[in-house]
């Protein structure tokens, strides 16, 4: 259709103003994050560097960080396997059960997550397994597979079969037409997608609530810990904006090595 | 043939194991055994794991607890279901928790739409790419980050009330409204991506008829544009509607005292008091998410997704 130029304007700037709305916030954690003041307030009195500085030689916060990047890599581990498994599955092989598969799969992100939180904790309770890493990392896996699995399915299907038949074709075993046709083309979508299910593990707040065991923190759960404790204002707010920094990377990635802005199979 | 001369000519580098060649021909010639195998683990920990889990779960909402030792009485019966359907106090919240995530999704489609439509159809193809980018990102900042970032714009001497100072008012307090606010913020973006996808897929010729038709910008954007971006509109809102009916964090971030229905879950089993309680509670949010796929299954939105 065409659009006079005053309902393009208009477009224009009320993109300008969402867009505007989505980073104020975002940008006001940052500038909050040099706020000389220990408690909040705002416009910030002046500026330093020193929380940044107090960040670094925090111990709850490196344990916790520790703590999230060790579950988020072993969760991302067991993800990629089960996510690639469930998206051959699927894509290579026509029988009465994808859909079901398809539907399994989105389950554990699609309930809400205090749902999956506490079946997995009854779950837990009952065959007597005590929390520990243990139950975070199943916890994590099962809800990160679909991130893995709907990246692993979106290259399959680019990919088609022929060139895999004709490695059958020219006497290659099928390990062999994995290893050497198969996996070459497929690679880049599972580093794509284990980003995004280690990005997904590294912030999850719900599911990680009900399968920690007390004194185990993950860094979303250390910032719940302090958010409401007024004198670790000021380390909460960097370690706010570092985040904030670091979202960046996975879309920068992913877009890099898909060639397409990716919500990672979260949607 | 001369020794010293390949008598494979090179053709292959090394031979194969058998073991590796019969296993690799059998699996060849069953591909019902590779289905099988590739569902294996992946069954296991979905089904026995995750679905058992839940079943035990919902069982367990049969549950009670003695109220006098705390033990779980493992005896069936209908009590914790009954309390949830007659208090007046659930069904409150029941009803503000719904009508919350009903809010959040409109306004979410609304604010999403203008901007889809200006991502998809209006703006440059560089421009497009950096926007959509500039969309995405947020999505993939900390929840509790963004939650709390809304908690420093809406605190009583937050940059809200800071901004507002001058015209003599100030912000909402910490309640339903500032909830509502911060959880529309945080799902946005999963409304403006599919919403974004369906009019990329809308082609420009349908709107070029419509303008040759003699329909003027609004009129196509009602009859041409807003039917077929629907199933759209509705793919984002189960997002918006879904996420917003199962949280209780952003809620206990910039909600006051407010409470919504999964605090209640919440309350009930974070100091271990009454876990089938709880789980008979979570009962709603699954129904209700469930019933809202049924009820949007027609609209073809869940091929959207």
């Amino acid at each position: 259709m065409t659009l006079s130029p005053r309902a393009r304007l208009a477009l224009r700037l009320f993109t300008g103003l969402g867009l505007g709305a989505i980073y104020v916030p975002l940008v006001v954690v940052l500038i909050n994050s040099f706020n000389v003041s220990q408690t909040f307030g705002w416009p910030p009195t002046g500026l330093t560097l020193r929380w940044w500085a107090a960040v670094w030689d925090n111990p709850g916060a490196r344990s916790a960080v520790l703590t999230s990047a060790r579950v988020g890599l072993a969760a991302t581990g067991i993800a990629l396997v089960l996510g690639t498994m469930t998206a051959f599955a699927v894509q290579r092989y026509r029988w009465f059960g994808r859909e079901v598969v398809g539907f399994l799969v989105v389950l554990p992100i699609a309930l809400p997550g205090i749902v999956t939180g506490i079946a997995l904790n009854s779950a837990f309770a009952a065959r007597g397994i005590p929390l520990g890493y243990l139950s975070v990392i199943v916890g994590h896996a099962t809800f990160c597979i679909v991130v893995v699995h709907n990246n692993a399915l979106a290259r399959l299907r680019r990919m088609g079969t022929s060139l895999e038949e004709a490695s059958a074709d020219l006497g290659a075993d099928i390990f062999q037409t994995f290893a050497l046709v198969t996996f070459p083309q497929l690679w880049s979508a599972l580093l794509a997608g284990g980003l995004l299910a280690f990005a997904l593990s590294f912030d999850e707040v719900v599911v990680t609530t009900f399968t920690t065991p007390p004194g185990l923190q993950t860094l979303p759960l250390w910032i719940f810990d302090n958010l409401f404790r007024p004198n670790q204002a000021p380390v909460v707010n960097v370690v706010a904006a570092v985040l904030i920094v670091m979202s960046v990377v996975p879309i920068w990635v992913s877009q890099r090595l898909s060639g397409e802005p990716t919500t990672g199979g979260r949607m | 043939m001369d020794p010293g001369v390949d008598p494979d000519q090179g053709l292959t580098r090394r031979r194969r194991p058998r073991a590796v060649v019969r296993v690799s021909g059998f699996l060849h010639r069953h591909p019902l055994v590779r289905l099988l195998g590739l569902l294996s683990a992946p069954m296991l920990w979905l089904v026995v794991a995750y679905l058992g889990s839940l079943a035990l779960m919902f069982a367990a909402a049969l549950w009670s607890v003695d109220s006098f030792t705390g033990n779980l009485i493992r005896v069936p019966t209908l009590d914790n279901l009954r309390t949830l359907i007659t208090q007046d106090v659930y069904r409150t919240v029941a009803l503000r928790s719904l009508a919350v995530a009903a809010s959040v999704t409109v306004v979410d489609a609304m604010i999403a739409l203008p901007m889809a439509f200006y991502l998809a159809k209006v703006a440059s193809p560089g421009t497009q790419r950096l926007l959509v980018a500039a969309v995405l990102t947020p999505l993939w900042a900390s929840y509790l980050v963004k939650a709390y970032a809304w908690r420093t714009m809406l605190a009583n001497d937050g940059v809200l009330s800071w901004a507002l100072r001058p015209f003599g008012t100030s912000g909402p307090d910490f309640g339903v409204v500032t909830t509502g606010i911060t959880l529309g913020y945080l799902w946005l973006p999963f409304m403006i991506l599919p919403i974004f996808a369906g009019l990329q897929r809308l082609p420009d010729s349908l709107l070029e008829a419509s303008a040759d038709l003699g329909a003027s910008a609004g009129w196509t954007f009602r009859s041409v544009v807003l039917p077929l971006v629907f199933p759209s509109i509705v793919a984002g809102s189960i997002f918006t509607f879904s996420l917003s009916l199962g949280d209780y964090i952003a809620v206990k971030i910039v909600g006051g005292s407010t409470q919504l229905f999964a605090n209640i879950i919440y309350d009930s089993i974070a100091g271990g008091t009454n876990p089938p309680f709880a789980a008979a509670a979570a009962l709603f949010p699954v129904l209700a998410v469930l019933l809202y796929l049924a009820l949007i299954r027609r609209t073809g939105a869940l091929e959207n997704l």
